[in-house]
């Protein structure tokens, strides 16, 4: 289960908080979608629920992030790698830059886990797998499309298994058939009792996903009846 | 890494051998780090060794048997010439006409351009041009990759790996940034034709924002990888490696001692008249 409890954050350098008093909780297996118009503090929301704020960029945080109870307080992120995964909007920015085909980039976390070789090459094939690009293995990563490149960020955090999985807009950059590989992965995923965290301007697939809509405006959870995609 | 491979499925194995960059010839199969410590030998080597034999020596003994092998002399020598060439034009200008000497080649003005000048100068080059192909002959025949991947099988920290792997990739990446940024405002009406000074005053403002969008996409890499356990300390399984065998080791160790016995010889002056 994922938790933020009274959660506000303010960017390093910054005056204005970006998280304000923001309580939140995703159940086991639940998929929670977290719409609201732009700036509104959906990414924010999604870094500090993955440790990556202010573990990694910086910034003050008051209230409590807690994994299954466990608060991520001073965790190093590395730590946090397989507990809790990410994905954001822009699939370029997620290629690491040192695999030179899918399967070593997909591979890159379940090595950074200190996986014996055989544990990270069935991790990697079923996560290829799962979002049906088994074919894309042996391509080279900088040649793929935007919605390939999308679908292979998703397979590198999915072959990490994370219990937790905290998705930025993932279907952005995707066609419509990429739309479904992603939103059936998701599907399954949860059933495996994975809590997924998604921030989308796509009402209808969080609608089709059954998503419970949270909306957030101005860095504060609002009704989310009504509220800006 | 080799036991490991022991564990695995025939079809896992031969798709973990299809991950590992081609090598196309002799040369390429050769251990990154036996080419490495080769380049990085010569050229030290060619920077404390004096004369023109001596230069010639070690480009016939040190490059030319890897670029043949490696068949890529004519990329070698021409490289090397074109990295040498502005150095060159630089070096001759200033020593040829700089450099006090007894024998007049001819004069321009009120500089004397001597013989001397002329000696120093392609001394300079030939020096720069041997360790300019020494060091191309490594790029030409070495994948990044492998040199990256051998270097972490070695313990070297995978930041390093993604230090190197964002330095090579940012340029491209500015390229294509900058690219967009200036399709974006030639939309807009920015005249980026015309003459020279024209299209460095269109162009120059863009470069804040190019170099500011190429900064912003490597912090968001590495926040990325972050996520993906890249600071993690600890084993890491690789799931392939460059071979390497005991003569390559042996190669390096024998070429660390060759450096060390010649930054050793030129600093006590017993190598300093060599032809």
């Amino acid at each position: 289960m994922l938790e933020l409890r009274s959660v506000s954050y303010r960017y390093a350098g910054y005056r204005r908080l970006a998280l304000d008093r923001v309580d939140l909780t995703v159940a086991d297996g639940e998929i929670v979608g977290l719409v609201g118009p732009n700036e509104g503090g959906k990414s924010t929301l999604c870094l500090v629920a993955a440790g990556l704020a202010p573990g990694s960029i910086g910034g003050v945080l008051t209230g409590a992030v807690l994994l299954d109870g466990e608060s991520l307080a001073g965790r190093p992120t590395h730590e946090l790698a397989g507990q809790v995964g990410i994905v954001f909007a822009d699939p370029a920015s997620q290629r690491s830059g040192i695999a030179g085909t899918v399967f070593e980039e997909v591979a890159i976390g379940p090595i950074n886990l200190g996986l014996p070789v055989d544990d990270t090459v069935a991790r990697v094939r079923g996560a290829l797998a799962a979002l049906g690009i088994e074919d894309l293995a042996l391509c080279a990563p900088d040649r793929l499309s935007g919605g390939q490149s999308q679908l292979v960020a998703l397979a590198s955090i999915l072959a990490m298994r994370p219990r937790h999985l905290v998705l930025d807009e993932p279907t952005a950059e995707l066609d419509p058939e990429g739309r479904r590989l992603v939103e059936d992965a998701l599907a399954s995923l949860a059933r495996t009792g994975t809590a997924l965290l998604i921030a989308e301007h796509d009402r209808q697939l969080l609608a089709s996903l059954g998503a419970r809509l949270v909306a957030i405006d101005g860095g504060r959870i609002v009704p989310a009846e009504g509220a800006a995609a | 890494m080799a036991d490991e491979a022991a564990d695995l499925s025939a079809p896992d194995a031969q798709l973990l051998a299809r991950l590992i960059p081609p090598t196309p010839t002799v040369w390429d199969r050769y251990n990154p780090l036996t080419k490495a410590t080769l380049a990085a030998a010569t050229t030290i080597a060619a920077l404390g060794l004096g004369g023109y034999l001596t230069q010639g020596l070690l480009f016939a003994a040190l490059v030319l048997p890897g670029a043949i092998a490696g068949r890529v002399v004519w990329r070698v020598v021409r490289t090397a010439a074109l990295v040498t060439l502005p150095l060159a034009v630089a070096v001759g200008l200033v020593s040829v006409f700089t450099r006090p000497g007894l024998t007049i080649l001819f004069r321009v003005g009120p500089f004397d351009a001597t013989l001397e000048g002329l000696d120093f100068a392609a001394r300079v080059v030939v020096h720069l041009f041997v360790m300019a192909a020494a060091l191309i002959l490594f790029g030409a025949t070495t994948s990044p990759r492998a040199f990256v991947v051998d270097l972490e099988r070695r313990g070297v920290s995978p930041r390093l790996a993604f230090a190197i792997g964002a330095v090579l990739d940012t340029v491209p990446a500015i390229v294509e940034r900058a690219r967009e940024v200036l399709e974006a405002q030639r939309a807009r009406g920015l005249d980026t034709e015309g003459g020279l000074l024209r299209r460095a005053t269109s162009i120059l403002p863009l470069a804040g924002p190019v170099v500011v969008g190429a900064l912003h996409h490597v912090e968001a890499r590495s926040l990325a990888l972050e996520a993906r356990g890249f600071g993690r300390p600890g084993p890491r399984h690789l799931l392939w490696a460059p071979a390497d065998t005991a003569t390559e080791r042996a190669i390096r160790w024998l070429l660390l001692v060759a450096v060390v016995a010649l930054v050793v010889a030129a600093a006590t002056g017993a190598i300093s008249h060599a032809p």
